[in-house]
């Protein structure tokens, strides 16, 4: 329990929030999150949807993210440290890479949810297959997508203190950092500076998830359990 | 190629220790899943709480966890135990809805024509309940399985002996083909494993075939 008292010290000590120190770590890890949220999205979700909007080639999508849960995030970071060197193109490269998979198939779990006589009514009533997509489907998975978004934005979260072992990056340098110089008062205060980022994302995105704009059917609720 | 045939001792070992480590936090996890999962289940009061705290865990980075455990439970930081012990947090968190959800799916006639022919409480929970909610509670037990053999190597930074060390010494010496052999006995030994779950499940539990088969024809 002295250990938490010194990591406290540590948090509360005005030296941790001067330039280069905490603000500005906090600031790296969210920017490094978003920047690969961001790119691992623009991948990841439209091929996602399209599987699901085709409805074909579902099981291939759900077999593949659940075969990259077996994949070894701090392998996949140092290996690519290894080929890419020190920087940042080896961790954002990476982590990209390994949300990827979750990515898609939350959306294509969102799409395939929804009931099949939807979009074919849309067709019925003559909208085009980009219509579809864009104006009934895209909507209705709208929850499970964010939902989606919301594991992923976690899972880079975590991935990136991991990438504080191969480059100087965010708050998981203080643990990194802490080990090699055993200060333990600094690796825990970082831990728990990590640990509260991660849980304020999350519940931002469970207040953005009580939006009305993420109504769905009743199916879709249903499957989005089961799905993520 | 040659990195491997030169440290095939190392590996095996290594493998040994990563593998006694999984199975001890699945393990763990499982038997501290089921009865929380069936407490939860049955009453609903604590099943809302304790599903969102789990989830809230589960929202954890494992790498903080890894350093926080420790420091309140005076575990040494480099002991095995501590990563059992964060393995197991993960491991409940998503057992525990599996098991939720394997309860609910069990069929009420079941259920009632096990009271009608003498079952008690007890008796009917190990040899209906259990049984018949065992498809799903596996399935999650097979998530946990592989996310655990994965997640075993994040040990390694902090010190702790795995197929993960690989990474770690990999990286510090320059040498790929020891991070390379770390990653693939790593996917290697969770697909293994999972598919021997899945077999000696289907083998068990027959009566999975039928769940599987009415979920795939509900019509999407």
């Amino acid at each position: 329990m002295n250990l938490l008292a010194e990591a406290w010290a540590w948090l509360t000590d005005p030296a941790s929030w001067t330039d280069g120190g905490i603000p500005e770590r906090i600031a790296q890890h969210l920017a490094v999150t978003f920047v690969v949220v961001v790119i691992a999205a623009v991948i990841a979700l439209p091929a996602g949807i399209a599987v699901g909007h085709r409805r074909r080639g579902g099981g291939w999508v759900v077999a593949t993210s659940g075969a990259a849960r077996a994949i070894p995030t701090l392998g996949v970071l140092t290996l690519f440290a290894l080929w890419l060197g020190i920087g940042l193109v080896a961790p954002v490269l990476a982590l990209v890479l390994l949300a990827i998979p979750p990515l898609i198939a939350g959306a294509y779990a969102g799409v395939a949810a929804i009931d099949h006589s939807i979009p074919e009514a849309a067709r019925a009533i003559g909208m085009s297959e980009a219509q579809i997509v864009g104006r009934v489907e895209v909507p209705l998975a709208a929850r499970t997508i964010v939902g989606g978004l919301r594991s992923a934005t976690l899972q880079v979260i975590a991935t990136a203190t991991l990438a504080a072992y191969i480059s100087d990056t965010g708050l998981g340098r203080y643990i990194i950092g802490g080990l090699k110089s055993r200060d333990y008062a600094e690796m825990i205060g970082g831990s728990v500076l990590v640990v509260a980022l991660a849980l304020i994302l999350d519940a931002a995105f469970a207040l953005a998830l009580r939006l009305r704009i993420f109504r769905t059917t009743t199916s879709a609720r249903h499957h989005e359990r089961t799905a993520l | 190629m040659n990195w491997l045939q030169q440290n095939i001792a190392l590996v095996a070992e290594l493998t040994v220790i990563h593998l006694a480590i999984t199975i001890a936090a699945v393990f763990l996890s499982l038997l501290l899943a089921v009865p929380i999962g069936r407490l939860a289940y049955r009453w609903k009061w604590v099943g809302g709480p304790t599903v969102a705290v789990l989830a809230v865990l589960y929202a954890v980075p494992s790498l903080p966890l890894l350093i926080i455990v420790p420091a309140v439970t005076g575990t040494p930081l480099r002991s095995p135990l501590n990563l059992v012990m964060v393995l197991t947090i993960y491991g409940v968190a998503v057992l525990v809805r599996s098991v939720v959800d394997g309860f609910v799916a069990v069929p009420v006639s079941p259920r009632t024509a096990a009271t009608a022919v003498g079952y008690s409480g007890w008796a009917r929970f190990w040899v209906v309940e259990l049984p018949l909610a065992a498809p799903i509670i596996i399935a999650g037990l097979r998530v946990v399985l592989v996310s655990t053999i994965s997640l075993v190597t994040i040990g390694s930074i902090i010190g702790i002996r795995s197929l993960g060390t690989f990474f770690t010494d990999g990286f510090q010496r320059g040498i790929v083909a020891e991070v390379a052999t770390g990653v693939v006995v790593t996917v290697t030994l969770a697909l293994l494993l999972d598919q021997l779950c899945a077999v000696a499940a289907r083998r068990a539990l027959p009566w999975t075939v039928p769940t599987e088969r009415r979920r795939r024809s509900v019509p999407q």
